[in-house]
């Protein structure tokens, strides 16, 4: 799972699609997982570090995430 | 090292200048109690959905109500309208505070007997009434509001073979400016029935014409249509005196007041659009007070007002049973209560608040019922906190008429509860269970059994 390559992301949470003209808000694990992504991290890689981080189990994280990828694919940010 | 507080990512489109259908939002603070009783100890005690009603707030309301008009007027009494919610602990706070009761059915009719409320200060509505009801009703002395033309020839048939003469009043529909009119019931005033109705009652020297009564609407939005109303009334009873020669001793202008919950549809939050009752208040007394009456003939004013008594009371606690994201992309939830218990979410974009800590990030979403029926929608369109499985919310505003119009459908109604003024919480009516709603089935022999 790729971000577009031109889609900019702040730590604070803003996203923009300068394609597109749109803009979106990310809470902090949303931005924080967009901020891993876009250093390359797979998507395994990027659980595991959730779960280090935050008081959450495997099996609420992996709805999640899916979640979060229909989000990103909804809002067209991903590279198809 | 401890871990942080986790919360579902989300990410929201930004929209700058544009309406957003799903509105504003509105939920900054969690509801976490309910007179002083945590949501999350209600639902460990009682289940999840419950029913909460506030003893407090609706003695508050009653009170508030009450002193609306009684400093306005001199001669107020108000009749608890069963309809609205029958619950008998219900109908006894309100009994406690002085109200009658106003019934539509033999049904509600019982019910209000069986509370305890003398028969002469029961008024019995409705377009139904069978010859039995009425015989009682007759012998109790209760009011009874003749609703139509073959109503008022069953009475003045009954009175024959009996020896009390009942106490009658009738009910008036009239055009108060307010559309559609609410023709369906009673008499109509513009076209002469009401008044022909009243001629027929008094020439027939068989029952006692007490009063008018009329119910010009539901949810009014206008105080001034209630003033036109009792100008009406107030000229029957002119007429009814000078012609008939008959006084009247009371005018019945039924209910119809909103409650601040918000219509389906209104642009704006009923807070900000629905009159006080202090604006109703002043409309029906100054009418009265203006229409000419004696000082010591001024009638009694009867208010039959629900909803927005018992509103603001009833709050429905639910639970989260799933999350999921619709082929659009939109978000929906789907929670434990849906529109079989929750009846008053086909009118009302119902307030509903998160009952645990949330952070400021939202969602818009669908809030689905638990129901396998596609109209099982609690809300089309709302911006709420992110919300988990297990999560519990506080629907507010649902003391009206949903403890009455509810359905046994797919699933069961659940408990109510009923938190007294000291806190304390008392079981008002039990959740249903199998053996309950099947009590009243039979079983023919021949279907007793199958081979599959």
């Amino acid at each position: 799972m790729h971000l577009k390559k031109n889609i900019a992301t702040s730590e604070s949470g803003f996203i923009f699609n300068p394609a597109t003209g749109d803009s979106f808000s990310a809470n902090p694990l949303a931005a924080e997982m967009l901020l891993l992504l876009k250093q390359g991290l797979s998507v395994s890689e990027i659980k595991k570090n959730i779960l280090e981080k935050y008081d959450v189990e495997l099996s609420q994280l992996e709805k999640d995430w899916d979640d979060f990828a229909a989000q990103l694919k909804e809002a067209n940010l991903l590279d198809h | 090292m401890q871990k942080l507080k986790y919360e579902r990512p989300v990410i929201q489109k930004m929209n700058a200048g544009l309406m957003n259908k799903f509105g504003t939002r509105t939920e900054y603070e969690p509801v976490k109690q309910i007179d002083g009783v945590s949501v999350k100890s209600l639902i460990e005690k009682y289940g999840s959905p419950l029913f909460v009603l506030s003893e407090r707030t609706i003695r508050r309301t009653y009170q508030d109500t009450v002193r609306a008009f009684k400093t306005r007027y001199p001669k107020v009494q108000f009749a608890w309208s069963y309809k609205t919610n029958y619950i008998n602990a219900v109908c006894n706070v309100f009994h406690q505070e002085g109200s009658w009761a106003e019934v539509v059915s033999g049904f509600e009719y019982n019910k209000a007997i069986g509370n305890g409320v003398p028969g002469k200060k029961i008024i019995f509505n409705g377009p139904e009434k069978t010859n039995e009801e009425l015989i009682t009703a007759i012998n109790n002395d209760s009011l009874i509001h003749i609703d139509h033309f073959d109503e008022l020839y069953q009475i003045i048939e009954l009175c024959d073979s009996l020896t009390k003469k009942p106490r009658v009043a009738i009910r008036v529909n009239m055009d108060t400016g307010v559309y559609p009119i609410w023709d369906r019931f009673g008499f109509n005033y513009e076209n002469g029935s009401a008044y022909n109705a009243l001629t027929k009652i008094v020439a027939s020297g068989k029952m006692i014409l007490v009063g008018f009564h009329c119910h010009i609407g539901t949810y009014m939005l206008s105080s001034d249509a209630y003033a036109i109303a009792v100008r009406k009334l107030s000229d029957l009873a002119w007429k009814c005196k000078s012609e008939l020669n008959t006084t009247i001793q009371y005018l019945d202008l039924g209910g119809g007041f909103p409650s601040a919950n918000t219509l389906k549809g209104s642009y704006l939050p009923a807070s900000d659009t629905n009159p006080h009752i202090d604006e109703f208040a002043e409309s029906i007394t100054q009418a009265i007070l203006q229409a000419g009456f004696k000082t010591d003939e001024l009638p009694l004013l009867i208010l039959e007002t629900g909803r927005a008594l018992i509103d603001d009371a009833g709050f429905l606690l639910g639970s989260v049973l799933a999350n999921k994201r619709l082929s659009d992309g939109r978000r929906a939830t789907i929670m434990d209560f849906g529109v079989n218990i929750l009846f008053t979410s086909f009118w009302y974009e119902h307030k509903i608040s998160p009952a645990q800590d949330f952070t400021h990030h939202t969602e818009d979403m669908v809030l689905y019922g638990p129901l396998c029926m596609n109209i099982d929608v609690v809300r089309d369109s709302v911006n709420l906190p992110l919300l988990n499985r297990g999560d519990h919310v506080v629907v507010h505003r649902v003391g009206a008429y949903n403890m009455t119009q509810w359905m046994q459908f797919i699933q069961m109604r659940p408990n109510v509860v009923m938190i007294d003024e000291k806190g304390n919480t008392h079981l008002i009516r039990e959740a249903e269970s199998l053996k309950y709603i099947e009590q009243l089935e039979k079983m023919p022999e021949h279907l007793s059994s199958f081979n599959i």
